[in-house]
């Protein structure tokens, strides 16, 4: 599927990366924070130049949405703009760097909590397990034999082929690690999320980790 | 360019590998200070950590006594976790070194800090991480900007001050106020707009993919109609500098590994990589570990990128051996500082 506009929820760190990775692979990319669009207009045009900057509505219109907000403020994310929508879930929760939050203490995976949340969003979670530095520093073209691979959770088969595609041209092999309960081996304090992965050591690292959760 | 040091504090280590005591840790910290000052450096930064293997945990304590102990040197924080302390007495320790000092060489550097560790210890509210920093830092601003002694601030977090004194004043005028960032874009423009000078804490990856975050810090200070002295941007890195660049290795790898161990067990990380270490300590990483003449080459190199008029150095983490922290501020003073001086002369 050809995919025209990325919107980026989220121009922090990893906001910020994904849109420039994404503007290098050919994509529309529109920015936005919970501000205004005109406070992040000098923003977008320094650090990400090329995105434009939006306000998040327009940005949650998008073909494809990157949600990448601090965690503890998923609640300010809005689940009607994102209804029907592919969403990317870049986030984390990580206890041990970023404190404790009661709604995501739970044996349940962050993504899982998130889309409880964004009932009607088309989630997917990705992107989550590679640094904020790495990510356009790790990409390679399709086939190089060190091609770092990225793993992608949800319960929609239709908008994880989607996201698959926009994984791949921004440089990394997207393997399909099952339902969005899935995402749960792929989280900080994980094996996967430790380290850089190719695809194969990823598929055999999500074969091992599944194994003993399934009857 | 100031050239300038920083720590958390760092506790040594018995052969066993076991903690010695935090209190020793803080009086080689002072002990450093005052080294520092005679040598020639121009800037020391301290931390406010929380732990046992980094006790810094007051600054305010620190700088007032290095205050009394010191000539020359600029003091300040590095940083302040100002979202969960309390800005009054923020000031008031600061000034109060201020004035011990003779006035004029203390400074204030704000930070968020990490939420885990300060948010449970003084009880508050991780939800409220972004609102508590703006408005603390607001207050901060206010009280130091005051003309008077009696200041006014209203906002939600905390009671309004109505026309109450915060004393003592800072016998130079108002210190400089800091707003450090690890280079989240939204924090540069924050600080460009409140014409705030700017820390950066750069702690991995080539620090010159910095240079868009100071332009959007300038850009956006200009914008804001600042435009005076006052902007201007630092950088806090890791490094270590010893007679030869083998040497600097050899003494900074182990505390690196200590505290990566340490960080690793805390956050479910694998054992540190030597690699990926030796990678970060060679240009264009994030490490400024070598002789003086690459330190200082490296400084300059970054310069061109950044436009930064300090470059400070945390050198004593994992259990540093003492003598290495004091011979690398020596050297950070007496050899790098004039070979920063005479390159950036050249250009
Ligand atoms: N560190 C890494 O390498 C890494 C890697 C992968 C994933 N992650 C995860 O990615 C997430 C984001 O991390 P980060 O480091 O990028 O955070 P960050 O630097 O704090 O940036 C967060 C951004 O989100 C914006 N924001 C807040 N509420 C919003 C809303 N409702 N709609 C749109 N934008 C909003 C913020 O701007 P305003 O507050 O001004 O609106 C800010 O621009 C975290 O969950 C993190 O765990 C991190």
């Amino acid at each position: 599927m050809e995919l025209g506009v990325i919107g980026i929820l989220g121009a922090g760190q990893v906001g910020t990366a994904v849109a420039r990775q994404a503007l290098k692979a050919g994509y529309r990319v529109k920015i936005a924070t919970a501000k205004p669009a005109a406070e992040i207009a000098l923003l977008a045009e320094i650090i990400t130049p090329g995105a434009e900057a939006v306000d998040a509505a327009e940005a949650a219109a998008a073909d494809l949405v990157v949600a990448a907000v601090p965690l503890h403020k998923y609640r300010t994310l809005r689940p009607d703009l994102l209804a029907g929508r592919t969403v990317v879930d870049a986030m984390n929760y990580w206890a041990q760097t970023d404190g404790v939050i009661a709604d995501f203490d739970d044996e349940r995976g962050s993504s899982e909590v998130i889309q409880e949340f964004l009932a009607g969003a088309r989630l997917v979670k990705s992107l989550n397990h590679i640094g904020y530095r790495e990510l356009e520093v790790d990409a390679r073209e399709p086939g190089s034999a060190d091609r770092r691979a990225l793993a992608l959770a949800s319960d929609d088969d239709d908008a994880k082929a989607v996201v698959a595609g926009f994984i791949d041209r921004l440089g990394y092999d997207p393997i399909d690690a099952g339902p969005l309960s899935a995402g749960r081996v792929f989280q900080p304090g994980t094996t996967i999320f430790n380290a850089a992965h190719t695809a194969k050591q990823l598929r055999g690292l999500l074969a091992e980790a599944n194994e003993p959760a399934r009857p | 360019m100031e050239i300038g040091a920083y720590s958390f504090g760092d506790t040594q280590l018995n052969p066993d590998g076991s903690q010695r005591g935090t209190s020793e840790a803080v009086r080689n910290l002072f002990e450093a200070i005052v080294q520092a000052d005679h040598a020639g450096l121009d800037y020391f930064g301290i931390g406010e950590h929380h732990t046992t293997s980094m006790p810094a945990s007051s600054p305010g304590a620190i700088v007032a006594a290095a205050a009394a102990a010191t000539k020359q040197i600029k003091l300040g924080s590095a940083a302040s976790i100002i979202s969960t302390d309390d800005p009054v007495r923020v000031f008031q320790q600061f000034a109060t070194a201020d004035a011990i000092s003779g006035g004029g060489r203390i400074e204030i550097t704000a930070g968020r800090g990490s939420s885990v560790e300060t948010f449970p210890l003084f009880g508050y509210d991780l939800g409220d991480y972004d609102e508590l920093y703006a408005q603390k830092l607001d207050l901060l601003m206010t009280i130091n900007n005051s003309a008077t002694p009696e200041v006014n601030w209203d906002g939600s977090r905390r009671p309004a001050i109505t026309n109450l004194a915060v004393v003592p004043r800072p016998a130079a005028g108002p210190m400089p106020i800091w707003l450090a960032t690890g280079g989240n874009a939204g924090s540069s423009a924050r600080a460009g707009q409140l014409g705030l000078p700017v820390s950066y804490g750069i702690i991995g990856g080539a620090p010159h993919r910095f240079a868009p975050l100071a332009e959007l810090y300038r850009r956006s200070a200009a914008q804001a109609g600042h435009s005076g002295p006052e902007i201007k941007v630092s950088v806090a890195a890791l490094g270590l500098v010893a007679p030869t660049k083998q040497e600097a290795l050899d003494r900074f790898y182990p505390g690196w590994h200590n505290l990566n161990v340490e960080m690793g067990r805390l956050r479910g990380w694998p054992a540190p990589d030597k690699r990926a270490f030796l990678a970060q300590a060679e240009a264009p990483g994030a490490y400024y570990v070598g002789n003086p003449d690459e330190v200082a080459e490296r400084i300059v190199h970054l310069h061109g990128h950044l436009g930064h008029m300090r470059h400070f150095l945390q050198t004593d983490i994992g259990g540093l051996p003492h003598e290495h922290l004091l011979e690398s501020i020596q050297l950070l003073a007496t050899e790098v500082k004039p070979r920063v001086e005479r390159l950036l002369a050249r250009k």
